[in-house]
């Protein structure tokens, strides 16, 4: 512990030290990353189409639908940027017919943001499911928008725009969704959501049912 | 510095110098992702990976870091081997990496790895190094195993998810939110110095034929 500290050495090889690194380090991870990101996109593909399926109870097959220029289509035009587009999953049963759009929306919750997918049916107007993909609430009471079944069981059915009933004191009103106790907040923000985002895309839903194929 | 066996060097950080139960060394992580042992033993086997590669590397390196920028490289070097950990976590166990959400990230400034690096890798020889760094690693991991089964199986009733009481059990759920957390932290504390005044208190049997000298000097 008593060696004399070195002269100061030129502030380049410091430089030049810190650089090497740097760059060292960079490609290290531009490999990893060419490694793990195929597989963590995978992942959440995986998961968006798990949920599609849960959200409109099975669909034989489902079709993107991108909105362009205030209309839905499954074709956008080739020099746009997908990633950035509004989208909803229109799903089909085995002869063909709609059964329901899928629709992703995320506000924030207690925590976080929440995210979330649900099934809406335009031909009876109602709610087929919904599906947190997304969440932070607090563990054992927020996470039950996710994690308490008879919650989830709710979104089946009833008719937007929905409200958050106290449970056990609705009317029995088919717009009526009992929220959870002790996670007020998590539960109303997921019923705002499917509000909000419903009555955002609703111009265009009534405009895919003329197109329908 | 005060030589040390190598046995000694890698037992050190497991109990006696434990980096969490003793050193009071990243409790961040050891607070806030020990809900569930499953994200322990994560988070443990995350940190544990950064540790060991960083003094690896940093002692390996120590001759080639100009002293005045140790730190910078020391950051460097912790924080790559966190970003490989990061993404290999979310390709591998993503459900994992989403419980344990930023908190891999913040491996970055762990500074029971900043210390160790400091303290000992950049001075001491690769096989050392090594050793330090396998032993404070799997401190790291008991501590935070001892803290997730104790919050999981009262907080949750189940250990890794499986369920331990029948379904008249009423979880605490308190144990799985962050006053959990330090109830059970403060607890495992609370028996670990009251260990060590004991153990300072009664000198053991070998101390006697030394005279009282020697149990005072070793409690100094």
């Amino acid at each position: 512990m008593n060696e004399q500290p070195p002269a100061d050495p030129p502030a380049l090889r410091l430089l030049g030290t810190l650089t090497l690194a740097g760059a060292l380090a960079g490609l290290l991870l531009v490999v990893v990353n060419g490694w793990a990101e195929p597989r963590i996109m995978a992942h959440r593909a995986e998961v968006l189409r798990e949920a599609i399926q849960e959200v409109l109870g099975g669909p034989e097959r489902y079709e993107t639908l991108f909105l362009v220029d205030g209309r839905l289509t499954a074709a956008p035009p080739a020099d746009a940027d997908t990633l950035k587009m509004d989208r909803i999953y229109a799903g089909y049963d085995a002869e063909g017919r709609s059964i329901g759009l899928a629709i992703s929306g995320g506000e924030p919750g207690f925590q976080d943001v929440i995210r979330l997918l649900f099934g809406f049916d335009p031909t009876t107007g109602r709610i087929t499911g919904m599906k947190v993909l997304e969440s932070k609430e607090t563990p054992g009471l927020g996470d039950k928008i996710e994690k308490d079944s008879s919650f989830v069981a709710e979104f089946a059915g009833p008719a937007p725009p929905l409200i958050g009933v106290k449970s056990g004191s609705g009317s029995g009103d088919e717009n009526e969704v009992d929220m959870i106790t002790g996670a007020t907040i998590s539960s109303r923000t997921v019923i705002d959501i499917i509000n909000h985002r419903l009555e955002e895309l609703e111009p265009y839903l009534l405009r895919i049912e003329g197109d329908a194929p | 510095m005060r030589a040390t066996t190598p046995g000694y060097d890698f037992a050190r950080g497991i109990w006696r110098e434990n980096p969490v139960l003793v050193q009071l060394l990243g409790l961040c992580p050891a607070l806030a992702v020990t809900n569930t042992v499953a994200n322990s033993l994560a988070m443990g086997l995350a940190t544990f990976f950064v540790l060991v590669g960083s003094s690896l590397l940093v002692s390996t390196l120590k001759n080639l870091i100009p002293h005045e920028v140790r730190i910078s490289a020391y950051i460097l070097i912790i924080a790559t081997f966190v970003t490989v950990a990061d993404l290999v976590l979310a390709a591998v166990v993503p459900d994992i990496h989403k419980a344990l959400g930023a908190f891999i990230a913040l491996i970055v400034v762990n500074c029971m790895i900043l210390g160790r690096q400091e303290a000992f890798a950049s001075k001491r020889p690769v096989g050392r190094a090594l050793l330090d760094a396998v032993g404070t690693g799997t401190g790291f991991i008991i501590a935070l195993l001892m803290m997730g089964g104790i919050r999981e199986v009262l907080g949750y009733g189940t250990f890794l998810g499986w369920p331990l009481f029948g379904a008249s059990y009423e979880p605490w759920i308190i144990m799985i939110l962050p006053p959990g957390g330090f109830f059970t932290l403060g607890f495992i504390l609370l028996a670990f110095s009251w260990r060590e005044s004991r153990r300072q208190e009664k000198p053991s049997v070998r101390d006697w034929p030394h005279g009282v000298g020697a149990a005072t000097r070793r409690s100094a």
